[in-house]
């Protein structure tokens, strides 16, 4: 079980270094943040790393991804990093606020926390915890699940800076806010990055977060997020991934909603060589409402796995998800859908789906779409398909003068449409929209900047044909 | 037969029906027309029943007894049949045996022996053909996929099974086409008896063209604000529900 | 009215056990607790060759190494294995030759059961295999089957009269270290069931097995072993209750079939073991593993089940399809009432290419039960062009109780096709008001309607038990006791 070894090694090595590394570590630290780092260590050091043994961790093996000799970046990069050299968002007509991390480091621009006018946060999560305390206290550490998964307790043992936002009651932030984390570094990497989201009673949010790298060394990103909507707030969230196939990158977020609160999350899945996001939803006050949506189109030897846990907590509900991946050369998916309805949590209304295409015989999906149901008046349904591309609608096509290879594409394209489709801002999608397109014609592997970065010349493939009519 | 007096009804508190009187009499058709919303539906459920009605003053006397201490079932067994508006699919429950249950349930009421399975079956046969019915329906769920049509015809066959003294058609002609119209009022026709009663709920005068009632009464936030012949449906047709409220 | 409602509805969902009575019968019964001198004696019992007391020895040691399994949503005290008879038979004075020689008040037990086993009075032909405890007492029609080659005796008849046929397939498809209860039955199993079908052959009548527990202490753990040769058919039924006592009772099964070539077999089950009071004490508790092996190419294996009993169930018939173009069929109606758990689902394992599995399954919770679907699909690379549709539907009556649904899916090959669907509903009150309207009672109502809800499964039963089975279905949720 050589495996096993080389996970206790990483582990051990972690261990030492937290102990060695501590005043570093601590040195920001308001004594709320200390506690909280202090006992998620303890909880690592019990954990440990996932193993394919563990129910959850079934489908994902991450023994070669822990494998390697990882550094760590233990101090803050240079104040003058200028951000713009390695990295341009060029996605035209799409003006966002851009927030960005550097090797899991907060870029600064001008300063480390920019307040806007109308009283919206944004910054270093690491200078938050020196200026917001109260905040912080009342927030970090809150909606996530430390005391279960090893990856959380690591990550919050050794977090030390990432996105903060706060958004105060009341306020429509006009911009579309883009988090993006670049890793740039020429030797393997493994970073812990931590954000911190709060949306306050009737404020809205867009958010948009994008996984870059730019040299192509192994990493492994261990990110969490934690976001705390309030009464009546909404936050429109997407996550869009390509990343290289020499990195583990594993998500986390953790959404903690209050009454009439609704939330929109999409994972947007192009490339990388483990990705792993997991989304836990707690509906924590009535009327509020969730909608977690995915797709993924892997090829390869890439692997997938969209870990959704929506927590009915109390009466009068929604949740949707619909998750959709086409699985081509070697490529493997999970789904793991996990929908629980708690006692009293009557006229729930929960939904959930999970499509899949595999183009190869090497190519697996590995799907557990679970309901856990103690209220009787709920209305809750799941689905769960795993195929081929249509051979009716195929034939269809062909039968209209289009080659094979470019009718299978437009049904691939229509596959993943109803997905792309929720996207609800107008610059964002049709930017998606074209990466779909070319991701399907095999031009975009990974992109050398951002992940909208499209210089790639288009081949002629007409997408004009509605296929949703056939 | 039925005799409604002073009746008021409110559902979550909110005032629906707000004195209502009505008389019935064996052998009679009337037809209650009006606006949405005045409840029309509100009384045919609270003469039927339905749980969530809160009856605040008045009585319903059918037949002697007091309806308002009777539970849903034992006003079904007395005689009353609702025709639903919208029918509610009940999955997997052939309309045989659901019909079987509701007559057998309702023989015990009255002491009487279950229906003897080949009695039972050639009643269908001849009820079936009186409405024109497709041979294949009594197999199916009770209103699992049928169409709106299907549904009413459903209602009326049910009607024609259990053969109540009163049965209170709501919108019965709602969401039918003209063939389909035409095969529920000749059910009606075909099903009067000189013992039996039928109130007939609709928003149109079409449907009166093919049930003449014997009487027609305008129900009006919550009252009967009117009563007269089967003329005055016309009349109604004619000058619209802008003319009662000019009236009140 | 709407706690009237709901009274009525406590009222339904709280029935009454009427199969609990307790026959007393001079037993004959091994020393409380498992050890291996146990499985010596019980082994010695049955005369057995030495070859199958290897076999029982070495699944108990294997069991040894074995803890319980806890991944099922379910939950119960310990089980005390040292606290439980293993072997317990009623005593006989000689070899039976003729019914006469029954015991009467055997018979008698199992006529207040509503099983024959005097044959001339069987109207449907049905014959039956009647296992009480540990031992079986009569296996009717047995003559009757012989003239077509049909084997069907009890598993310790066939050990003496059939060793062959018994070692050559005994724990070919359930391996003794398949899982600690398999490991824990085939140590201990003390009789059950044999039947082999030859080439060919049609099996003219559907053959039964009824279970009955009724020492007190006792654990049972029978096992059935069906094998339908090339081109055989049969239609298999098993039914079971047991006495009503404050205690658990522990029952351990192992089912094996075996489908070669165009053979069919189609297994039906009444699960109806003791499920405990109202308040939760006692009940049996079921750890079964059943499971079939499509082995030949264009085989069939259908479970169908109807688990209204016990206190545990914890039960995944399951259905290997290894035969190219082999079919697997798992139709399942679950009742849970009171505190009755349920974990109970089916395993499709498509190893053949072009093979197909079809999965109905409707679970029903009432009172502040538990009821689980727990069910793996899994189709291999090899396995082109398969096929598998799922439907698991969940229905709750009041809000104590739980409906969960934990499916597995996993494909290897893109030739294949996948379908799953699940949805959760309740009774609702409109359709309440239109059965109450047309003067239908609201305990029949339930009725009707958990019926129609059960169809598409009841459907699959053979006549003789699908009667039974609505009845069951309706007294498990309603007051009245047949």
């Amino acid at each position: 079980m050589e495996h096993i070894q080389i996970e206790t090694d990483l582990k051990s090595s972690l261990e030492s270094i937290f102990t060695e590394k501590s005043p570093t570590l601590f040195s920001k630290d308001t004594p709320y943040v200390a506690g909280v780092r202090k006992q998620a260590f303890d909880k690592f050091a019990q954990l440990g790393f996932p193993t394919a043994r563990q129910e959850r961790w079934r489908g994902t093996d991450l023994s070669k991804s822990l494998a390697p000799d990882y550094e760590f970046i233990m101090e803050a990069p240079g104040e003058n990093v200028d951000i713009e050299k390695i990295f341009q968002c060029e996605v035209p007509h799409f003006e966002t606020f851009l927030v960005a991390q550097l090797n899991g480091w907060y870029v600064y621009r001008n300063s480390p926390l920019t307040v806007l006018p109308s009283g919206v946060v944004i910054g270093s999560l690491a200078k938050a915890f020196e200026q917001y305390p109260d905040l912080i206290k009342q927030h970090y550490g809150k909606y996530t699940e430390q005391s279960a998964e090893g990856l959380i307790a690591l990550n919050t043992a050794f977090a030390q800076d990432g996105i903060f936002i706060y958004v105060p009651d009341n306020v429509t932030v006009p911009d579309v806010i883009q988090m993006v984390n670049i890793v740039d570094f020429d030797r393997n990497l493994m970073l812990q990055a931590r954000n911190l989201v709060i949306v306050g009673k009737n404020s809205h949010l867009r958010l948009v977060q994008c996984d870059d790298s730019i040299n192509h060394k192994v990493t492994f990103i261990n990110s969490v997020s934690e976001v705390f909507l309030d009464k009546d707030s909404s936050l429109d969230h997407y996550k869009l991934q390509n990343k290289d196939e020499h990195s583990t990158l594993i998500n986390s977020l953790y959404f903690y909603q209050e009454s009439g609160s609704s939330l929109s999350s999409n994972a947007i899945s192009l490339n990388g060589g483990i990705i792993r996001n997991n989304t836990t939803v707690k509906l924590a006050g009535e009327h509020s409402s969730a909608n977690i949506y995915g797709v993924y189109l892997m090829d390869r030897n890439q692997h997938i796995d969209n870990q959704v846990f929506i927590d009915h907590m109390v009466p009068n509900c929604q949740s949707s998800e619909m998750f959709k991946g086409i699985l081509d050369d070697h490529a493997s998916g999970v789904f793991n859908g996990h929908v629980m309805v708690r006692k009293d949590a009557q006229h729930t209304n929960a939904y959930q789906s999970n499509k899949n295409i595999l183009l190869t015989d090497k190519a697996t999906v590995d799907t557990k779409p679970f309901l856990e149901i103690y209220a009787d008046d709920v209305k809750c349904s799941h689905g769960a398909t795993v195929g081929q591309l249509d051979g009716d609608a195929m034939f269809y096509i062909r039968s209209r003068g289009i080659s094979e290879a470019n009718a299978q594409i437009l049904l691939m394209y229509a596959f993943a449409a109803e997905v792309v489709n929720k996207i609800s801002i107008p610059e964002l999608r049709q930017r998606i929209d074209d990466m779909v397109k070319k991701r399907l014609r095999g031009e975009l592997s990974y992109c050398d900047q951002c992940v909208l970065h499209c210089s790639t010349q288009e081949k002629k493939v007409s997408f004009e044909i509605d296929v949703t009519k056939i | 037969m039925l005799s409604i007096k002073n009746l008021s009804a409110s559902i979550n508190g909110k005032e629906i029906l707000k004195g209502v009187n009505l008389e019935v009499k064996a052998g009679e058709v009337h037809a209650i027309m009006g606006p949405n919303g005045t409840g029309k539906s509100t009384l045919a459920y609270v003469i039927a029943g339905r749980q969530g009605y809160e009856v605040t003053s008045g009585e319903i006397i059918f037949n002697g007894r007091n309806l308002l201490e009777l539970s849903t079932e034992e006003r079904a067994c007395e005689g009353i049949f609702l025709g639903f508006q919208y029918p509610v699919e009940i999955p997997g429950v052939s309309i045989t045996n659901f019909l079987r249950t509701a007559m057998n349930e309702q023989r015990k009421y009255h002491g009487l022996d279950p229906i003897p399975a080949k009695e039972f079956l050639s009643k269908m046969e001849e009820k079936k053909k009186m409405l024109e019915l497709q041979d294949k329906l009594t197999n199916r769920s009770v209103n699992e996929g049928f169409s709106g049509g299907e549904k009413k015809k459903n209602e009326i066959f049910q009607m024609a099974m259990l053969e109540p003294m009163l049965a209170i058609l709501d919108e019965t002609d709602s969401g039918l086409d003209i063939d389909a119209l035409r095969i529920v009022a000749t059910g009606v026709n075909k099903l009067r008896r000189p013992d039996n009663a039928t109130v007939v709920i609709t928003h149109y005068q079409r449907l009166l063209d093919y049930i003449v009632p014997d009487v027609v009464h305008v129900l009006f936030d919550g009252r009967i604000v009117k009563s007269g012949g089967k003329e005055m449906a016309l009349e109604l047709e004619e000058k619209g529900y802008e003319w009662i409220k000019s009236q009140l | 009215m709407e706690k009237e409602q709901n009274n009525i509805l406590e009222e339904v969902t709280q029935g009454d056990y009427k199969y609990g009575f307790y026959t007393d019968i001079e037993m004959d019964t091994a020393p409380m607790g498992l050890s291996e001198d146990t499985v010596r004696f019980i082994s010695a019992k049955k005369n057995e060759p030495e070859w199958l007391l290897e076999f029982r020895l070495k699944a108990y040691r294997h069991w040894l190494t074995l803890t319980e399994p806890n991944w099922a949503h379910l939950h119960h005290a310990p089980i005390n294995y040292q606290d439980i008879i293993f072997y317990a038979a009623p005593k006989r004075k000689k070899e039976l030759t003729s019914l006469d020689e029954v015991d009467p008040d055997l018979l008698d037990t199992f006529n207040k059961l509503g099983i024959s086993l005097e044959e001339q009075k069987r109207l449907s032909g049905v014959a039956v295999d009647a296992v009480i405890d540990s031992v079986s007492v009569k296996t009717t029609f047995t003559e009757t089957l012989s003239k077509y080659g049909i084997i069907f005796c009890s598993f310790s008849e066939a050990v003496q009269n059939h060793p062959d046929l018994v070692r050559q397939y005994l724990a070919t498809v359930v391996p003794a270290t398949d899982n600690f209860f398999a490991a824990l039955n085939s140590a201990v199993f003390s009789d059950g069931s044999f039947c082999y079908i030859p080439k060919g052959v049609r099996c003219p009548i559907e053959l039964s097995t009824y279970f009955r527990i009724n020492a007190a202490n006792t654990g049972q753990f029978e096992r059935t072993l069906i094998v339908a040769d090339e081109g055989a058919y049969v239609s298999y039924m098993e039914g079971c209750t047991a006495p009503m006592r404050d205690e658990n009772q522990l029952h351990a099964a192992i089912v094996e079939i075996i489908a070669m070539k165009d053979a069919e077999v189609k297994y039906s089950t009444v699960q109806n073991w003791y499920p405990g009071d109202k308040n939760g004490l006692g009940g049996v508790y079921n750890f079964v593993t059943k499971r079939g092996m499509c082995k030949g190419s264009h085989s069939k294996i259908s479970w169908t089940q109807v688990e209204t009993g016990s206190a545990i169930t914890w039960k995944y018939p399951s259905v290997v399809l290894m035969g190219d173009y082999s079919v697997g069929e798992f139709y399942s109606v679950a009742v849970t009432n009171n505190f009755q758990q349920a974990d109970t689902g089916t395993k499709m394992m498509h190893l053949g290419k072009n093979t197909r599995s079809t999965i109905i399954s409707k679970g029903i919770s009432a009172g502040q039960s538990n009821n689980s679907y727990r069910g793996l699909v899994k189709i291999i690379k090899r396995a082109e062009n398969s096929r598998n549709y799922s439907q698991c539907d969940s229905l709750l009556l009041g809000d104590k109780c739980g409906a969960h649904t934990f499916p597995y899916i996993k494909a290897e090959n893109h030739s294949s096709i996948i379908e799953h669907e699940a949805t959760t509903s309740k009774i609702s009150d409109d359709q309440l008001f239109y059965c109450n309207q047309r003067g239908i009672s609201t305990e029949s109502a339930i009725g009707l309607i958990v019926n129609g809800y059960a169809k598409e499964v009841l459907q699959h039963l053979p006549m003789e038990f699908a009667v039974e089975a609505q009845k069951l279905l309706a007294i498990s949720l309603e007051g009245s006791v047949g």
